[in-house]
């Protein structure tokens, strides 16, 4: 019997020190076996979450919708209104021309009180300052600093004017800034509409160069919209900076100032405004805004009602389940029914 | 030879006059017409190879490449396989457009990943040719050494051979090219051969040269050797050879059996000489090689159509974008002064709307390309390498005993390993190690060898635990009934099993009786004296000394041979030598203290035959008696016993009964006694026979020694394991529970592949076996004993009528099957590579495919690799189901190429599988993992990735549409570039990765859950619908919900409007977190790293913005300060993100949730189960819903030991009626 051990082969001892080196190391995690949470929806797990979304949605829906309704807004259209009725047929011509009176008055009465501060708005509709051209048009950077006036890369055909160099600021979004103006008055007494805050502040601080003066702007053969002051440096151009955030959708409002004065009920504010801006051209619409917020901004109902809506579908889901579960149960972790195995 | 010689003098002459003008043409009169016509044009001048250096008889070089490029292909190639593919020609044209002002975005952002991802994939395959050329390389580079001329043989490397050289090999050197023997060192002129590359067969294969070169054995020899070889042409046909030799004026018919074909191995014979015949690519493994296509996965495949669908989607909301662009540009934009538009030229040229909407085209299909994500491609490839990395650590799959772990060559296949629906399946190396060990022998009617067999031994222990699962869950009666049979079943498992002494290879007889010598106390000795006589004489095989021990090995030509003779020898009956004509055997007695040596006369040897099925040798012994020692099948050597031979045949037919199922492969011994005159007469007519030249040759010569081997003594009957390879018929039974079937492709004899089918249950009993061959009249029978009926004549008619019985076989077991009223019933398929040539043409290949889809197993024996290739291609092509090879040998590298996913079987001693395959393991039973476990997680983890990522991508590009229709379609995106930069690189992208990665539905030990991979429930439209779907939904959400809410409404308590930088970052937070949420909700397994980066994502997202929102505005614009100053403060940017992203995930997890309660999928069960830690606590339960996963399967253990328990009930019962009276134990060894 032992003579046969010839009969095996040789060469099972070739190298095991090669063999060991090639041998995977162990690790949970190259085994796959690293420690796991293993979530599963079970009947409690589904109900309760359903459940939990509800009682936390509705209620929030809620509160927003009470603090939407505190909010007090005033809209005012006013682009119709302060065209001289002999230029009704012809409004861009009116609204074009040099030489027509462009003051215009109007009231608007206060439903109930408002509490400071009342912010003004201008709503222009319309107007496209999402398109690609206008938003592009801008350079940042000679915005922020003094010494690159020069950096006009994308502000044409509002970048220099000829032979006189740079225009400061540069690009169609700042050569068609709004110009019209309005002045409030309650029984006569003026109204004061400070500018204070209505630009961001980062915005002032880092955005807009406090030692970049206007230059050029407006001298060349279009005039687009508001003139500035060139005396006064570019962060203390509120208006300007407010026009510069571009808005997303072509229905905006942009702040215009704050009352910070509360306004009683049924009190009667007259308006005088300064009707500058053409919107007739490209068929825009002009309206005035007065409105107070609350914690979750302006008047705004439709997130409250999106929060009772989501909340809603999720008790009317978690009650299905529920009834489901009582009179069709199926027993988890069995497979009694399902085509599971076939 | 003079005339041979005055013609080559005139040859010679006209290599120097016109010949070189007008080459050979002479040549080639002087041969006349071409006797075969087209396919046997070749010819070959022997020992003139200068004659092959111009046309027409210039072939090809012996050098061989099988690389995909070269140095100047590469590049185009190359890049043209990149770009192939849909999605990359699309980045290339946008990164071309992106180069113009056109493009929305920067053209780094777009040319820089496809730079990386197309540069990355073609370095892979860069590297992956080199490797091959190298090899190719390699094998040019051998030397061989050839005739030079003048008697003198040089070496040359294999590359500069050519045809007509005559080469000289040596022992254990491979075949250059492919030759014709011309001589061997033995004087006989027989060589052996291993043909391992070529059929995965190690058993050794005899070469004989012809008779009339047998005198050319030395060098000099050649020196004046003229001869001219007429032969088919180049064909990938291993077994067969069409040719004649011309050589002295004589023709001579050449069969395969005078080729050496390239990449087989010299053995046992110290030189031979060749004659090259087909070189390189001409040669016959050559031809078998198809090209390496590369592949690319179901699912890959799929997402090209996905690509196109959103390239539709793409090209659609495009061309509204233009429209609508150039539609407003001419109709509105005149207007609107504040673009100043008489300033306004190219892109916004009102007074030009048309061109300005080209341009906007090209704008917008670069615009809404996060619809068709590069980044897609760029995480896929990624966490394909994670995954690859996973397979190649498992530990699981490392293999001890050859040090080699598995290894995933591509990654590209990854999901489609979860996706099997056949395995395709060599036999030799792959299911069986090649290793047959002696086990069982019944001699005289009495049964030896104790051990039980590795089927018997997993079949008891599949009993005992299935007895265990019952007992728990079984009511008790019932269970009581099982447990009488299985005590009934009950094995002699061996205590002394596995490692009471070192093993011999070959031998695992175990029997006290026979061992030592004891066999001489046993009654009918002189018949153990002539069994164990059978054993050592009756074979082909040649030992070889082992010097150090001085023990004998033996090169046989199958593995069992050699096992029979270990056993001879342990028996004490050494077969030490051979010669031309004798055989000797040292016998040894214990009762003697030295061994004897006999010496017995070969007088002749009747070969064995796959037709004959057994053989026969003719010997006298040293007392002059002449015998007859034959082997073969049973069922034919039963067929030819004497009257008075058949003592035994009873007990040994129920022997030979058990041990066929019990997975052995058996073999039935006889002798018979001869008179001299008898065999002087038979001799006689035996020579004539044999010296006859002519077709009919065979035939008579099978007819002669049928003659003979009649009237046989019954000895015994031997039963061989082929030792099946670790795990084998475990890892088959779980294949089998995951629904998978099985083919075996084996170049091995049609019994031998039987045997296997039966050792690893791919065959049991009461299946019924359809045995489809061109030797079988009748092809289908219940057993296979009577389906070995041969008609031989039908070898012999014409290809047309093989051809129409074949497709009568076909037709009827079709019927048979579909008459089949009994669902339990399962049918085999056994076919063999003739009928097979026959059954894969084009007009009956369909009728086969449909045949074998609906048996349970299909085992086709006598493949060649081309064959098997072609096989492979039939089921794919044909079921359109995914089809993985496994195999060892560069036999199977044909298949391994034409599946969908090859495996190769690595750490054996050729690489060629491995080189093709897509992944490398150590053993076959390392597959269970890698489907079952790897493939089935890879799937779903790609499916869901792919899924989810088009999801994140529509949510997001959708967006940016809506948003155009409220900008003038002007190309204006709400979001910053550099949100939209980042969204695809560092905020959505590392949790799918997660996803990809680490995804684990259940862990592995449900085999059931892999046919969720074959069935494509998580990649079919369905799915990917719902997935767009509910992309779409939540871009709808998303966008409306947030264009209201900030619609004219001041968002902070400063009164402040919100602006298109603040509606965009609010947006784009809600994209952050519905997106995030959702693929939490999609995941089902959080370890650490799911968490940190879900929810690491997200914060991610905050500390993007506010380190964006730090730097100086000229770099972030109207982002400066957002976070902190305008959106941190405001409640409505919080509350706004909150309910976007419930309301946006909301109907998916009602989805779920329904889902789960009433319709809930396997895995869903399974993770319930072990959530509620059922499969702990009620075990009963557990291993019901385990046998449920088990009933369906017709193959593997599990299906065995069920029928085998039906059959035993009916037994049982039969026995308690007292009908059965005379009913035995099966495996009573003593009855």
């Amino acid at each position: 019997m032992n003579s046969s051990g010839g009969a095996r082969k040789e060469g099972g001892s070739e190298s095991s020190s090669k063999k060991s080196s090639k041998k995977p190391k162990y690790s949970r995690f190259t085994q796959q076996e690293l420690p796991a949470w293993k979530p599963i929806l079970t009947p409690s797990w589904v109900i309760g979450t359903f459940i939990g979304v509800a009682l936390v949605f509705i209620p929030i829906g809620l509160a927003t919708l009470s603090a939407s309704g505190r909010v007090v807004e005033i809209i005012q259209q006013y682009d119709e209104d302060c065209v001289p009725p002999s230029y009704k047929s012809n409004r861009v011509a009116y609204i074009e021309s040099n030489s027509t009176n462009k003051t215009c008055s109007t009231s608007l009465i206060v439903p109930k009180p408002m509490k400071a501060p009342v912010y003004v708005y201008y709503q222009l509709e319309n107007f496209y300052q999402n398109h690609r051209r206008y938003v592009k048009s801008r350079n940042d950077k000679q915005l922020r600093f003094k010494d690159s006036a020069n950096s006009t890369k994308g502000c044409d055909p509002e970048a220099t004017l000829n032979n006189t160099g740079p225009i400061v600021p540069c690009g169609l979004i700042a050569w068609s800034l709004f110009n019209d103006t309005y002045k409030f008055s309650i029984n006569s007494k003026s109204l004061q509409v400070s500018k204070k805050g209505i630009a961001w502040e980062s915005d002032q601080k880092h955005k807009f160069g406090s030692d970049v003066y206007p230059k050029n702007f407006q001298s060349g053969p279009f005039i687009g919209g508001a003139k500035l002051n060139s005396s006064i440096p570019l962060s203390e151009q509120v208006d300007l900076i407010v026009w510069m955030r571009t808005a997303a959708l072509p229905n905006f409002r942009k702040l215009y100032g704050k009352i910070e004065r509360d306004l009683d009920a049924n009190q009667n504010i007259s308006v005088i405004i300064q009707n500058n801006y053409n919107t007739y051209r490209f068929g825009g619409r002009k309206r005035l805004v007065l409105s107070t917020t609350s914690w979750i901004g302006g008047k705004n109902e439709f997130l409250g009602v999106g929060y009772l809506a989501v909340g809603g579908i999720s008790l009317f889901l978690a009650l299905g389940f529920i009834l489901v579960y009582i009179f069709k149960p199926r027993v988890v972790a069995n497979s009694e029914c399902p085509s599971v195995w076939s | 030879m003079a005339g041979g010689r005055i013609r080559e003098k005139i040859r010679r002459s006209n290599l120097y006059t016109f010949a070189c003008v007008r080459p050979h043409a002479d040549i080639i009169e002087e041969l006349g017409s071409l006797p075969d016509g087209p396919g046997f044009s070749r010819i070959v001048f022997c020992n003139q190879s200068d004659l092959h250096r111009r046309k027409p008889l210039r072939y090809g070089l012996n050098n061989i490449s099988t690389t995909k490029y070269n140095v100047i292909t590469f590049l185009p190639k190359g890049l043209f396989e990149q770009f192939r593919r849909a999605a990359n020609i699309y980045f290339l044209l946008a990164s071309i457009l992106s180069l113009t002002s056109v493009s929305p975005f920067g053209a780094v952002s777009m040319i820089a990943p496809l730079t990386i991802v197309v540069g990355l994939t073609m370095a892979k395959e860069a590297i992956e040719d080199w490797r091959r050329f190298i090899q190719d390389m390699k094998v040019n580079n051998r030397k061989v050494s050839v005739h030079r001329g003048g008697g003198v043989f040089v070496d040359r490397t294999w590359q500069k051979v050519r045809v007509g050289d005559v080469v000289k090999v040596k022992k254990d050197q491979f075949f250059p090219a492919d030759l014709l023997l011309l001589s061997s060192s033995y004087d006989d002129g027989i060589c052996y051969v291993e043909t391992m590359n070529l059929d995965g067969e190690t058993n050794l294969k005899v070469k004989r040269a012809l008779e009339v070169t047998l005198s050319l054995d030395d060098d000099a020899a050649f020196k004046d050797f003229k001869a001219r070889i007429r032969c088919e042409d180049p064909n990938p046909n291993l077994y067969t050879f069409v040719g004649n030799l011309e050589y002295g004026r004589q023709i001579y018919p050449i069969d395969p059996s005078q080729i050496l074909l390239r990449d087989s191995k010299l053995r046992n014979t110290p030189h031979v000489y060749g004659v090259v015949i087909f070189t390189g690519h001409d040669s016959k493994v050559m031809q078998n090689a198809t090209e390496s296509p590369s592949k690319r996965s179901k699912i890959e495949k799929k997402m090209d159509y996905i690509i196109y669908i959103l390239f539709s989607v793409l090209v659609f909301i495009s061309l509204v974008s233009s429209v609508g662009f150039s539609a407003r540009t001419k109709y509105e934009m005149p207007n609107w002064w504040y673009l100043r538009p008489p300033d306004s030229k190219g892109l916004y040229d009102p007074s030009r709307p048309a061109l300005s909407g080209l341009f906007h085209l090209v704008t917008a299909l670069i615009l809404y390309g996060y619809l068709i994500p590069i980044s897609l491609y760029v995480s896929i490839e990624f966490v394909k390498f994670l995954q690859a990395i996973f397979i190649d650590q498992d530990i699981h799959m490392y293999d001890e005993e050859s040090g080699t772990p598995a290894q995933a060559r591509t990654s590209n296949l990854n999901e489609e390993l979860g996706q099997v629906d056949t395995i395709l399946s060599d036999k030799t190396g792959t299911l069986t190690c090649n290793q047959m060990d002696f086990l069982k022998c019944s001699i005289a009617g009495v049964a030896y060898g104790k051990r039980s067999s590795e089927v018997e031994l997993a079949a008891a222990k599949q009993m005992a635990r299935d007895l265990e699962e019952q007992e728990s869950g079984m009511t008790s009666s019932d269970g009581a009934f099982r447990r009488s049979e299985i005590e009934l079943e009950t094995i002699s498992t061996p205590k002394w099993g596995n490692d009471h002494k070192p093993a011999i290879k070959g031998f695992s007889f175990e029997d006290d009786r026979l061992m030592g010598g004891n066999w001489l106390n046993e009654p009918n000795v002189d018949i153990m004296l002539l069994n164990f006589r059978i054993l050592a004489v009756c074979h082909t095989a040649i030992p070889e000394q082992n010097e150090q021990s001085g023990g004998f090995t033996y090169e046989a030509e199958s593995p069992d041979e050699a096992a029979f003779l270990v056993a001879a020898r342990e028996f004490g009956f050494e077969f030490c030598k051979r010669t031309q004509s004798t055989v000797v055997v040292r016998e040894r007695y214990p009762n003697f203290g030295q061994p004897v040596e006999r010496e017995y006369k070969i007088l002749n040897l009747l070969d064995f035959t796959s037709k004959r099925k057994r053989m026969s040798v003719i010997v006298r012994d040293e007392d002059g008696q002449i015998l007859l020692f034959c082997k073969g099948a049973d069922s034919i050597i039963f067929d030819r016993l004497s009257k008075n031979g058949r003592m035994y045949l009873d007990a040994t037919t129920r022997h030979l009964n058990e041990y066929g199922d019990n997975g052995l492969r058996t073999l039935a011994l006889a002798y018979k006694k001869l008179e001299e005159s008898e065999y002087a007469v038979w001799n006689n007519e035996f020579q004539k026979a044999k010296s006859s030249i002519g077709g009919d040759r065979e035939t008579t010569l099978e007819r002669v020694s049928d003659m003979m081997e009649k009237d046989l003594i019954l000895v015994g009957a031997t039963a061989v394991e082929d030792k099946l390879q670790k795990g084998v018929p475990e890892c088959i039974d779980k294949l089998a529970q995951a629904g998978l079937k099985l083919w075996v492709l084996t170049g091995d004899k049609m019994e031998t592949a039987i045997n296997i089918g039966f050792s690893c249950s791919l065959l049991r009993q009461g299946m019924k076996q359809i045995c489809i061959s061109t030797t079988h009249i009748d092809g289908t029978a219940n057993d296979s004993k009577e389906a070995i009926k041969e008609i031989s004549d039908i070898l012999f008619v014409s290809h047309q009528a093989i051809k129409e019985s074949i497709s009568l076989q076909i037709t009827n077991a079709s019927q048979m099957i579909k008459l089949e009223k009994d669902p339990h019933a399962a049918f085999a398929l056994i076919i063999d590579g003739k009928s097979l040539t026959y059954a894969l043409e084009d007009d009956m290949k369909h009728q086969f495919l449909s045949l074998a889809v609906d048996c349970a197993s299909v085992i086709c024996c006598r493949v060649s690799p081309k064959q098997k290739a072609l096989v492979t291609r039939l089921v794919k092509e044909g079921t359109g189901k995914t089809t993985l090879a496994i195999g060892d040998g560069a036999n199977d590298v044909g298949m391994i190429q034409e599946a969908d996913i090859g495996v190769g079987i690595s750490g054996a001693e050729g690489m060629q599988a491995v080189m093709a395959s897509d992944f490398a393991i150590a053993q076959f039973r390392f597959l269970e993992k890698l489907l079952l476990v790897h493939g089935h997680w890879c799937y779903k983890r790609i499916a869901l990735m792919i899924c989810y990522f088009f999801y994140k991508n529509i949510v997001f590009g959708l967006t940016l549409f809506y948003f155009e229709i409220f900008a003038g379609f002007s190309g204006q995106t709400i979001y910053d570039d550099w949100y939209s930069l980042s969204f695809n690189v560092i905020l959505t992208s590392l949790p799918v990765i997660s996803l990809g990665v680490f995804e684990q539905d259940v862990s592995s030990d449900f085999p059931a859950l892999y046919q969720q991979g074959p069935k494509n429930l998580f990649f079919d439209w369905y799915r990917i619908f719902g997935w767009m779907g509910n992309g779409l939904y939540t871009s709808l959400i998303v966008f409306f919900l947030n264009i209201t809410i900030f619609y004219n409404q001041a968002f902070r308590a400063g009164g402040q409007m919100a602006d298109m930088s603040v509606v965009g970052t609010i947006m784009f937070t809600c994209i952050i977190w519905a997106v995030n949420a959702q693929i939490a909700l999609i995941m089902s397994h959080f370890t650490w790293i799911q968490h940190l980066l879900v929810w690491g994502s997200i914060g991610m997202w905050y500390i993007f913005l506010l380190i964006y929102g730090a730097l100086p505005s000229t770099i972030s614009g109207n982002a400066h300060g957002i976070l902190l100053e305008a959106l941190a403060p405001a409640p409505i940017y919080w509350a706004t993100t909150f309910l976007v992203t419930f309301a946006c995930i909301l109907p998916y997890f009602a989805h779920i949730a329904f889902q789960r309660a009433f319709n809930p999928m396997d895995h869903h069960v399974i993770q319930e189960i072990k959530y509620y830690k059922k499969d702990i606590e009620d075990q009963g339960m557990w291993f019901r819903e385990r046998s449920k996963a088990r009933e369906k399967t017709k193959i593997g253990f599990t299906a065995r030991v069920e029928a085998k328990i039906m059959q035993l009930r009916t037994k049982l019962q039969k026995k308690q009626s007292g009908a059965g009276s005379n009913f035995q134990s099966p495996r009573s060894p003593m009855s």
